[in-house]
């Protein structure tokens, strides 16, 4: 969910963005990272861990501790809280390590 | 390989304001900053600092963040900015590796200034990596940088400065804070922070902690328990809370992994956050012409970043050759801001730290 009204800051509509999330077109808008417009989605899972396959979300939001790791346009491991959504972008849950060269 | 004299990593406020000390004396520098943007956590910041009028008190974060920029960009012949880019090598003889979109470049330095931050501490208990559950500064980077709520409810861990300051930021922004809990007796922040968020009915707990998340893929509830003098768990005091958010402030650590990367000499400081290299009184590291300056030295308020900035571009361009014309003006100026900075009860932290550097013989 967007912030409509604030005492301090104050968020104009942006051009929406869309892309898809597992395969599903979504929508985001311009200035989001991956990771906030798929928590504005209610999307709070983003990735898992690699031996149990917990669910994992964002947890420092500034590119630091690698929670929030997805693959994006077929690239593992890009740190969707740091990561400018884009018109177009495929989005997709990572479920392991990733390999480095397909 | 392109060659600079001065080297600034990290783009938040101790690097914008070495960058701007040094473009005044003459020296030309280049920002590598990870982030698509300069300004470094500054920028959700919506609260006015404290402090004094030369560190911006009284100016919101954010506007501080705009300031120190504009400082920069008002140089654009001096200061060079490369942002989304990560140094992922730095070596002995000053050459650093860059990653930018994929590309790897070396660039060699004849000073570097490392103020690469620090990073929110976790916190250890039963399924604390549900989705919900967050680091306070992440959640103040969705909601004031992203303007997306984080959910509708959520439970603070940790009752410092970041914590009462993003409680109340979440109530501004309209999500219910539940609870403030704090594992020692006694709450950790300004009063005046507290008194904001008692104000708004918002419970602060002290000697309670979080002892357990429950949910599914996603977190839906937690139980909490009181504390002993020992912050040991007090049998039969476990309360249930639903929340779907879940904060964690429980402070930072300097970001000093590139340090290590030049073993230069490293010291385990906790009243400075955790790992920070040792360093002379000009902040110099053991590896000569690599310097520290901001939270990578010691975790303190962005306002004392700003001047350890200030300060450590003052002394890198004079050992450049560049004696900023107010240089002895300036030195003593940064000098006692830093004191007074760290003055008081709450500076206390730092100056135990800082202490304990010092036995080492170097001097910050």
């Amino acid at each position: 969910m967007r912030i409509k009204d604030h005492p301090i800051l104050e968020f104009k509509d942006q051009k929406p963005l869309h892309f898809t999330y597992n395969d599903t077109l979504v929508e985001g808008q311009f200035g989001d990272t991956i990771a906030s417009a798929l928590h504005n989605l209610g999307i709070r899972k983003l990735s898992h861990s690699i031996k149990d396959k917990r669910a994992r979300g964002f947890y420092c939001a500034i590119g630091n501790c690698a929670s929030c790791n997805m693959v994006v346009n077929g690239k593992p491991n890009v740190r969707t809280c740091v990561t400018l959504l884009e018109e177009g972008m495929s989005v997709k849950t990572q479920v392991n390590k990733g390999v480095l060269y397909d | 390989m392109t060659n600079y004299d001065l080297v600034i990593i990290g783009g938040g406020p101790a690097g914008l304001s070495a960058a701007k000390i040094a473009a005044e004396a003459g020296v030309k520098s280049i920002i590598i900053e990870r982030d698509y943007h300069l300004g470094g956590q500054l920028v959700k910041q919506t609260h006015m600092f404290f402090g004094s009028e030369k560190q911006y008190a009284k100016t919101r974060g954010i506007d501080i963040a705009k300031i120190l920029v504009n400082n920069v960009m008002d140089y654009p012949d001096s200061i060079e900015v490369m942002t989304n880019t990560t140094v992922v090598g730095l070596y002995d003889d000053m050459v650093l590796t860059l990653l930018q979109n994929e590309s790897y470049s070396k660039i060699k330095a004849k000073s570097i200034i490392i103020a690469t931050g620090a990073s929110e501490k976790f916190l250890a208990f039963e399924n604390n990596d549900l989705p919900g559950i967050y680091g306070a500064g992440a959640v103040q980077t969705l909601m004031n940088v992203h303007g997306v709520l984080p959910g509708e409810n959520v439970v603070m861990v940790g009752s410092g400065n970041i914590g009462l300051i993003v409680s109340y930021q979440l109530m501004q922004a309209g999500v219910n804070v539940k609870a403030v809990l704090e594992a020692s007796p006694t709450i950790g922040g300004y009063k005046v922070h507290a008194s904001k968020l008692k104000r708004l009915g918002v419970d602060i707990l002290t000697s309670t902690s979080i002892k357990k998340a429950i949910g599914k893929d996603k977190l839906e509830k937690i139980i909490i328990s009181k504390l002993d003098n020992d912050w040991n768990y007090i049998e039969k005091t476990e309360t249930e809370i639903e929340t779907d958010v879940l904060c964690i402030s429980v402070g930072l650590s300097p970001q000093s992994r590139l340090l290590g990367m030049i073993e230069a000499k490293m010291k385990y400081v906790p009243t400075l956050g955790g790992l920070v290299a040792v360093i002379n009184k000009h902040h110099e590291t053991s590896i000569k012409n690599i310097f520290v300056a901001g939270d990578v030295c010691g975790v303190e308020e962005a306002s004392s970043a700003i001047v350890e900035g200030c300060f450590t571009g003052l002394i890198v361009s004079e050992r450049l050759g560049h004696k900023h014309q107010n240089h002895d003006k300036l030195y003593n100026d940064f000098k006692s801001q830093l004191q007074n900075l760290r003055s008081g009860p709450f500076g206390k932290k730092t100056r135990t730290g800082l202490e304990e550097l010092r036995r080492d013989e170097f001097v910050k």
